[in-house]
This record gives C-alpha cells, sequence and structure tokens, in this order.
C-alpha cells in the first residue's frame, strides 16, 4: 500500500480548484485532490455531497473550471470519447448498461479505441476469468441481467477499455452485503494487478477499509482526507458516515 | 393458373415493388428517430433530392445504371450529414419542438430550392433496357426484380451492419441511452453523422429507384411519399429497424389492395386511416415495445 508521500512521478491524477455548476446552482466549489499510481483512493459523502459531479469532471462528461491533469497531460480541451483512450475508464452510477445490446457487444463496445486484437481476445478472458458469470451470460441482452450481473459487466467493461486509472462511481448500490463483498475484493484484485482506482461510495465502511487514502466531501467541498485506515477511526467519520 | 391466382399474383407482385421504396425510405425515419428520438421530417425531401441527383447525373453527366445509383446515394448522404449539422445539431439540447420545427422547415427549403432550380418537372431517362416476361399470365418487367432485389439487398446490408459490426453496436447503444456512449470511447457525433448519411444515401437509392419506376419528377413528390414511409415506420414500430420494412410491406400491401378494388383516390384516406387506427389500437407499432422509463 502506498503511503501518499511518492514523488512527482508517481503522480497519476491531480485534480485542482474544481468547481461544477448545474444550471446555476453550484454543485463543487474549488475541491483538489491528488491520485498517486497503484493507489486506491476513496471519496466518501452522503448523497449530493458531489461526489459523482467530480467523476464526471474528469471523464468530460460535465464542463468544469479548475484544472483536470491525468499523466501529466491537461484532460481540459479533451472531449470525453478520447478521455478513454488516454487510460481513464470510469463506470459511471447506475453502471449504464446498454440493456438492448448483449453482454458480449457490451464489452465489445469499450474496445472501440483499440487496435491491438491479440491483446482485446486476452482481456476477453481475463473479464470471463474474474467474472465466470458473464461467460455464462455471453449472448444475453444487458437489460435482462441482475443488479449484481451488471455491476460486473460495467467493471467487465471498464477492463475492456485498458484503462490505468479506474472511476467507479458506488459500485455496491443495490447490491446484496455479501455481493458488496466479492465486488471490494475484487476491486483490490485489479488494483493489484496495476490499476490505480479511485472510488467513490456512500459505504464509507467497505470503501475505507480498501483505501490507501480518502477524502471526505460534504456540499460541495473536501472537509478532511487521510489514510483510509486512519479515517476509519476518526469520531468525526463514525458519526456522521458510519452510522457509530 | 387460374384468372383469380394470376390477379392476386400480379398484385402481390405490385405490392413488394411499392413496399420496397416506402421501405428504404422508412429505414432513414426509424433510424434517427432510434438515436435522437426525432422525426425528421425534412427525410421525404431528402428522398427528393436523391432523385433529382440521379437526374442529373444520367442526364448531364450521361451516366449508366450503377455509377448514377452510387452517385445519387452519395450525394444524398452528404445533404443529410449536412441538414444535421448544421440544422439539428445546434439543437440538441434544446426543446424537441425546436427540432421538428425546424425539420419541417429544412423540408420547404429543399422543396423551394430544387423548384428554384428545375421549375418545370424532370424527365429520367430510361437507364435500364425493360425487359417484360410473361409467367403464366403473370407480367413481370427486369426494373420490378431490380428494384425488389436491390431494396432488398440494402435492407440485407443494413441489417447487417446495424447487428455485427461495431458501427451498428455503438448506434444501438446510443438508442439505449446516450449519456455514457463516450466513456466507451465512441465519438457521439461521429456515430450520428453516420447515422444520417446512410439512412439518408438510403433514401437518395429509394429516390433513383421511384424515378426508374415513374420517371415523371418534381420538387414536391417527396411529401407524401415521405408521409408513406413515415406511416410504414410507425407501423413497423418507430426506431425498429426491421418493423420499418415490415410496416412498408405492409402500407405497400395495402394501398395496391385498395387501387385493385376501390377508386385509387381512395388509397391515401386509407393510407392514413391506417395510422390512425394503428395509434390508438398499438401506438408503439408492430415490433415496437411500449418504453417504461428506465430508472
Amino acid at each position: 500500500m502506498s503511503n501518499g508521500t511518492g514523488g512527482l512521478e508517481d503522480l497519476q491524477l491531480e485534480v485542482r480548484d474544481l468547481e461544477v455548476h448545474y444550471d446555476g446552482i453550484r454543485a463543487l466549489h474549488g475541491v483538489s485532490f491528488t491520485v498517486l499510481k497503484g493507489e486506491i483512493v476513496t471519496l466518501i459523502g452522503a448523497n449530493g455531497a458531489g461526489k459523482t459531479s467530480i467523476l464526471r469532471a474528469i471523464s468530460g462528461l460535465t464542463p468544469y473550471n479548475g484544472a483536470v491533469v491525468f499523466e501529466g497531460q491537461d484532460l481540459k480541451r479533451v472531449p470525453a470519447h478520447r478521455i478513454v483512450g488516454l487510460g481513464v475508464a470510469h463506470v459511471p452510477e447506475g453502471r449504464g448498461i446498454f440493456g438492448n445490446l448483449t453482454v458480449l457487444e457490451n464489452l465489445r463496445l469499450a474496445t472501440w479505441q483499440r487496435t491491438d486484437k491479440g491483446e482485446i481476445a486476452a482481456d476477453y478472458d481475463r473479464v470471463f476469468t474474474i467474472f465466470p458469470r458473464l461467460s455464462e451470460r455471453q449472448r444475453q441482452p444487458g437489460g435482462t441481467l441482475s443488479g449484481g450481473e451488471q455491476q460486473m459487466l460495467a467493471v467487465g467493461r471498464a477492463l475492456m477499455s485498458r484503462g490505468r486509472l479506474l472511476l467507479l462511481d458506488e459500485p455496491s448500490m443495490g447490491l446484496s452485503p455479501r455481493l458488496v463483498q466479492d465486488i471490494f475484493r475484487i476491486i483490490e484484485d485489479i488494483n493489484r494487478s496495476g490499476t490505480t482506482i479511485l472510488l467513490v461510495e456512500q459505504n464509507a465502511n467497505m470503501a475505507l477499509r480498501i483505501a490507501s487514502r480518502a477524502y471526505v466531501l460534504e456540499t460541495g467541498g473536501i472537509i478532511l482526507s487521510g489514510a483510509g485506515r486512519e479515517l476509519l477511526g476518526d469520531p468525526r467519520v463514525k458519526e456522521a458516515y458510519l452510522g457509530a | 393458373m387460374s384468372e383469380g391466382i394470376v390477379y392476386w399474383l400480379q398484385q402481390a407482385l405490385n405490392a413488394l415493388q411499392l413496399g420496397s421504396i416506402y421501405a428504404l425510405i422508412a429505414l432513414g425515419y426509424t433510424m434517427v428517430y432510434g438515436i435522437l428520438t426525432m422525426i425528421n421530417f425534412a427525410h421525404g425531401d431528402v428522398f427528393m433530392i436523391g432523385a433529382f441527383f440521379c437526374f442529373l447525373a444520367a442526364v448531364y453527366l450521361g451516366l449508366p445504371f450503377v455509377p448514377t445509383l452510387l452517385l445519387t446515394m452519395l450525394g444524398a448522404a452528404l445533404v443529410g450529414v449536412m441538414i444535421e449539422r448544421l440544422a439539428y445539431k445546434p439543437l440538441r439540447h434544446a426543446p424537441r419542438v425546436s427540432a421538428i420545427i425546424t425539420a419541417l422547415g429544412i423540408g420547404i427549403f429543399l422543396e423551394n430550392f430544387t423548384l428554384a432550380l428545375a421549375p418545370y418537372p424532370k424527365n429520367i431517362p430510361p437507364l435500364l433496357e425493360n425487359v417484360t416476361w410473361d409467367l403464366g399470365g403473370v407480367s413481370l418487367s427486369s426494373l420490378q426484380v431490380i428494384i425488389i432485389f436491390l431494396s432488398l439487398g440494402l435492407m440485407f446490408v443494413l441489417d447487417y451492419v446495424v447487428h455485427r459490426t461495431p458501427v451498428g453496436i455503438a448506434m444501438r447503444a446510443i438508442s439505449w441511452d446516450k449519456t455514457f456512449v463516450p466513456l466507451m470511447g465512441v465519438p457521439l457525433d461521429l456515430i450520428i453523422s453516420v447515422t444520417f448519411a446512410i439512412g439518408a444515401g438510403l433514401a437518395g437509392a429509394a429516390g433513383t429507384m421511384y424515378g426508374l419506376a415513374y420517371p415523371v419528377i418534381d420538387p414536391y413528390m417527396g411529401i407524401m411519399v415521405g408521409w408513406k414511409a413515415f406511416i410504414s415506420a410507425v407501423v413497423g414500430g418507430i426506431g425498429n429497424i426491421r418493423g420499418a420494412m415490415i410496416g412498408a410491406f405492409i402500407l405497400g400491401g395495402v394501398e395496391i389492395m385498395v387501387t385493385a378494388f376501390f377508386p385509387s383516390t381512395y388509397r391515401d384516406f386509407v393510407a392514413f386511416t391506417l395510422l390512425l387506427l394503428l395509434i390508438v389500437v398499438r401506438p408503439y407499432g408492430i415490433l415496437g415495445q411500449p418504453r417504461t422509463q428506465k430508472v
């Protein structure tokens, strides 16, 4: 686990003074944070704190003020569909499965930017090894999958796009406690195989357990940050997010 | 063969020819609706533009059938893409009624632009030698055969593209929900342009074939044919590609049958009645699914 004090060459994502407005209402006011290579960083906070807006800004779905720098490149003027090709994979809130496409087509769509045929085949194998359930349902429309299977498909799709940074928006949403355990174990596995992870969660307990570092968001700004385990024991976090 | 059977076969053949042309145009309505949930009311006029491109290629360039067809499809595709880029794209986030009014305006523009350049009806020269065969009383012309098979061929290619290629997968993804399509690395604007190009290109092919079957063309020819193709798309289930083809052949069949038994002036009245009845009974069409709001 990284201790969060790596050098500049370890910096994978830098978000500076991020501001997002929706219809004139400010959803984020000046959020700054960093993610280092190989880390799991989590953003926790209540509903409406602005967590999703941060991820949407990073992957170019929402216009913003401020700077998002990924591996030294400013993403501000990069259109959303090119950001994926640069190495940022985003599992959106609500999973964003295309219900009319089969499991296989959903996965195939995520390889749009890639030209390395042999590697793509290997990545299908990898996804089906991690999620055997998806392998069984390859020809089934995404809309007929259960919530847990859709979450697997959403993560599988992100793997197919070969992101070096994986943005995960509420992967535990709507899943049974057992499936939540599974998904978090898989997130850790994906991280161990070399993918950096930025995780947005309402399930602060689970998120803080696996996170190298965490930021606590409240009404559009960061109010607290620290190592995951550290925040797990913080009385303010306990009271507000862990229900203790 | 008995006279009755001969008569019905002949009518079925005519229905197939008319249905093929409706189908090619209906596909453009349904594809654009599928990805943008917008009715491109200028589409019938793109079909008309196609017929005029055919006229230009055949008369002024003196081209034979195949190059004329290809040039017409290409020209119509370009017009379709230009309409989308210049007129619809700036309104993508505007209220839907703005896009509909714009589409109607584009249609009127295309009609009057053509009228300014071609104030009198034009004749498309016979590009193909038309041979008529007598099959036991049923008369079959080579033109009919070409129209039907070419249309079916184009539909087959389209069906393949939509269901088997990456572009087709992207189109269907957009038709489900375009919000997250860019996260897959797919350039939304490019896919939308490709969709308009394909739809307009097919309308161009329909314009060529229509011009060969009914050689007198004028700037208003796209209005009624466009409406018929639109009805076909709605009957089949707007947004559904196979539905549009089925709807077109149903409408073609109904129209031919009406003119077989009633005065031909009843034809359009019956076609529009069919649309109104369907809207009451099955508003989402034959193959369409009633879409519930996704959460």
